[in-house]
């Protein structure tokens, strides 16, 4: 079994708590105020130039040019970057080195929404007095509110965003005659008029998935977590909710969704022949669909997302991902100094220029940045569109502490309304029903409301 | 112990070093290396899930000794208890289709005469030999109603076959893999089994005049018994741990196959999604007795029957 005695997680975290009094203690390393103590800034400066090896578990692809330039920067860094797996891959390899307190990596690449679970725990060392405190005004206002905590902590540097924008196949439109859709409403009517005109043709696939899912209801309005520290409360009856699950409980009545998972193969190929017509979510699938549907090429154009109510530019995020720091890696100063470098410094012009999205304001309001035009796209400037999404995202939206979790429930419960009587409604009721008992199991107060 | 019986030296002649007591450990010292083994890779990890499960840990409140509540949650659980009712049904059913399949089979391998036994024999073990997840995702791909053979079928026939992923059929589905994957392995126990039988029996059956099906009946079936036993309880072991085959169809009908769909997979989830240690190493235990128990009463069974 590759998972220790279950006391001792907890006895770890604390274990890496005093070890960061500890390092104050010795080697007067901290100078962090308030906040817990630890590595400064200083250290960080002085580790980059001592050099030394750090190992980094990602997945995003451009990261791999980052780190060939930092090693190039500072001659005595090595950085070994390792792929874990993408997403709950990673979180269970990461979950599983905390609990066994070795094998830690120096760097995470963690999504906003799973950054809870880890948090929670006082899993991810606190980067404010290294550097990040000072950070705040670099970021989108979307993405800092994931990473910090509100109350002076910076859990991770925001990596990239996920402004969520409407990917439509322009020749599908054009070919069937249909109107690209501005509204939610006139989605629904263009998914009818796509699949009357060629019954092959369906405006999205979609099976249940929740990150879509919880974004939709981001977007509409609804809010249907909130979070204070241990206490939550799950409600998904709230107005923005319900205006949700009408819209699309209509769309799965009249059967006009196609029943295919996101990422296989079949997805893939329907993206490329012109079978699914839109997928409205995050701005990372740009590069998705430049890889994965390399025939369409000039057939996909971007648009803003449709909106709940004709005029309103609400838009919300889908995915994005953060870089942090394990509490108890190996060696956290020179991990902080790849995260800044990466996320905040040079690494960032890297990573747009490799196609990334990033969620430092400079760029995204930069010329160079909004007037790039993207070939696949058929020219057009993408990033304008990804920009202004961005900047409409809804403010106050939170996930739970233990979303991956409750995320992995989506489909037993939500997942149901796609393959049998069961309601969205119903199915929303089940999932909030299951993610209460979770917390609660979890020791979490949780509320239901509605 | 007894190694001395087998020592090639008579101890006797030595001057005894010790004692009598101190001879005994000398057996123990032969039996260390597997009993290091064992108790490595054997004992210590149930004796670890029977510690992991007296415990919990929560992301709030850290972890305590809970007692038997592992336990109780699990016997109260929904999910635990359709999934063995599924796993149950998927035993009842696929179990006997597959030994039925396979003695048919292994029958006529041994009746000498078929054309290419020998090609034959290799082919319908071959599947055993293509690990289950690459056999999954094979069959996963030809159950795909939109591009996989059952779409193909569907576009070249004009007709709409059901959805062998929805969720009516999917075990059904899953069913189809696992036979597909051990026919051949208990075509093949049962098969030796079949060789062993003295040639003496079958010329007396001859001599008292006994046809094909006759030798089938009085002489074979008797004689595989044993066989068909131990067949049985692979095959009841391996239904109560069926994991890789919904495991993998997850990612194309997720909707179908819960997160809780068989034991082993709510385990799964249980551990290394929601971080329920726990919760997941009392499930294990619950089902690893179950699983005993069930297999042991197939064989008394068929033991008794073989009396």
């Amino acid at each position: 079994m590759n998972t220790p005695p279950t006391p001792r997680p907890r006895l770890r975290t604390r274990a890496a708590a005093a070890a960061g009094a500890l390092c104050l203690a010795l080697t007067a390393c901290g100078s962090g105020g308030d906040t817990a103590p630890g590595v400064s800034a200083e250290d960080v400066r002085a580790a980059l130039e001592e050099g030394g090896e750090i190992t980094v578990w990602a997945w995003e692809p451009t990261l791999e040019q980052v780190v060939a330039d930092f090693e190039a920067a500072h001659p005595g860094v090595t950085v070994d970057l390792v792929n874990v797996g993408t997403g709950d891959e990673q979180y269970t390899a990461l979950q599983n080195a905390l609990s066994a307190g070795s094998g830690l990596p120096d760097v995470a690449q963690v999504e906003y929404y799973a950054l809870g679970q880890f948090t929670i725990a006082g899993n991810l060392l606190d980067l404010a007095p290294l550097g990040a405190a000072g950070l705040e005004g670099s970021y989108s206002p979307g993405p800092w509110d994931a990473v910090s905590d509100g109350r002076g902590a910076v859990h991770a540097l925001p990596m990239d965003s996920g402004p969520i924008a409407l990917f439509y196949n322009r020749d599908v439109f054009e070919e069937l005659e249909v109107e690209v859709p501005t509204t939610w409403e006139e989605y629904v009517e263009a998914a009818r008029e796509l699949k009357e005109a060629d019954p092959d043709v369906y405006i999205a696939a979609d099976n249940g998935d929740a990150g879509s899912t919880t974004t939709y209801i981001w977007q509409s309005g609804g809010r249907p977590y909130r979070v204070a520290g241990e206490e939550v409360s799950i409600d998904f009856t709230d107005e923005g909710t319900v205006r949700y699950t009408e819209t699309w409980q209509r769309m799965i009545d009249e059967d006009l969704l196609m029943d295919v998972s996101a990422w296989t193969d079949e997805w893939y190929q329907a993206l490329g022949d012109g079978s699914i017509a839109t997928l409205v979510t995050g701005a990372w699938m740009g590069l998705n669909l430049e890889a994965g549907a390399p025939g369409a090429a000039g057939a996909w154009r971007v648009a803003p997302p449709p909106a709940w109510e004709e005029g309103d530019p609400s838009s919300a995020e889908n995915g994005g991902s953060s870089l942090a720091v394990p509490a108890g890696a190996p060696n956290e100063a020179l991990a902080y100094a790849f995260i800044e470098y990466a996320n905040a410094g040079d690494g960032v012009g890297t990573r747009i220029g490799g196609g990334a999205f990033p969620a430092t304001t400079a760029d995204l309001e930069s010329e160079e940045f909004t007037s790039a035009e993207s070939e696949y796209f058929g020219g057009q400037r993408v990033n304008e569109v990804y920009a202004e999404s961005a900047a409409n995202v809804g403010q106050g939206w939170s996930y739970l502490p233990y979303q991956a979790h409750a995320n992995s429930l989506f489909n037993d419960t939500v997942g149901q309304a796609y393959v049998s009587g069961t309601t969205l409604a119903e199915g929303l009721a089940d999932w909030q029903a299951a993610s209460v008992r979770y917390g609660e199991d979890q020791g979490f107060t949780v509320t239901e409301g509605g | 112990m007894t190694s001395t019986a087998t020592a090639p030296a008579p101890p006797a002649r030595r001057p005894p070093p010790r004692g009598g007591p101190g001879r005994r450990w000398a057996g123990w010292g032969f039996l260390a290396p597997f009993m290091t083994v064992f108790a490595l890779v054997f004992v210590a990890p149930i004796a670890y899930s029977l510690y992991l499960s007296v415990y919990r840990n929560r992301l709030v409140g850290g972890t305590s000794f809970v007692g038997a509540d592992n336990y109780r949650t699990a016997f109260t659980d929904p999910v635990f208890w359709d999934a063995v009712v599924r796993v149950g049904l998927f035993l009842a059913v696929q179990v006997p289709i597959m030994l039925f399949l396979a003695l048919l089979l292994a029958l006529a391998l041994d009746s000498g005469r078929l054309y290419g036994r020998d090609f034959f024999r290799i082919s319908i073990f071959l599947p055993y030999a293509v690990p289950a997840v690459v056999a999954t995702l094979m069959w996963g791909f030809m159950y795909g109603t939109r591009f996989g053979l059952v779409g193909n079928a569907n576009d070249l026939l004009g007709i709409t076959l059901p959805d062998p992923l929805s969720p009516g059929l999917v075990l059904a589905s899953i069913g189809n893999i696992v036979t597909w994957q051990f026919v051949g392995y208990n075509m093949l126990i049962l098969y030796s089994a079949l060789r062993t039988v003295p040639h003496e029996l079958y010329e007396a059956a001859e001599v008292d005049g006994a046809g094909q099906l006759r030798v089938i009946t009085a002489v074979k079936l008797p004689a595989l018994r044993g066989a068909l036993v131990i067949a049985a309880v692979f095959s009841v072991i391996g239904s109560f741990q069926l994991f890789n085959e919904p495991s993998i169809l997850r990612n194309l009908a997720p909707n179908a196959i819960t997160s809780g769909y068989t034991p082993n997979l709510y385990t799964y989830s249980l551990a290394f999604s929601g971080q329920q240690q726990n919760q997941a190493a009392a499930v294990a235990v619950i089902m690893g007795l179950l699983t005993m128990a069930v297999a042991y009463a197939v064989q008394l069974f068929g033991m008794r029957r073989a009396v």
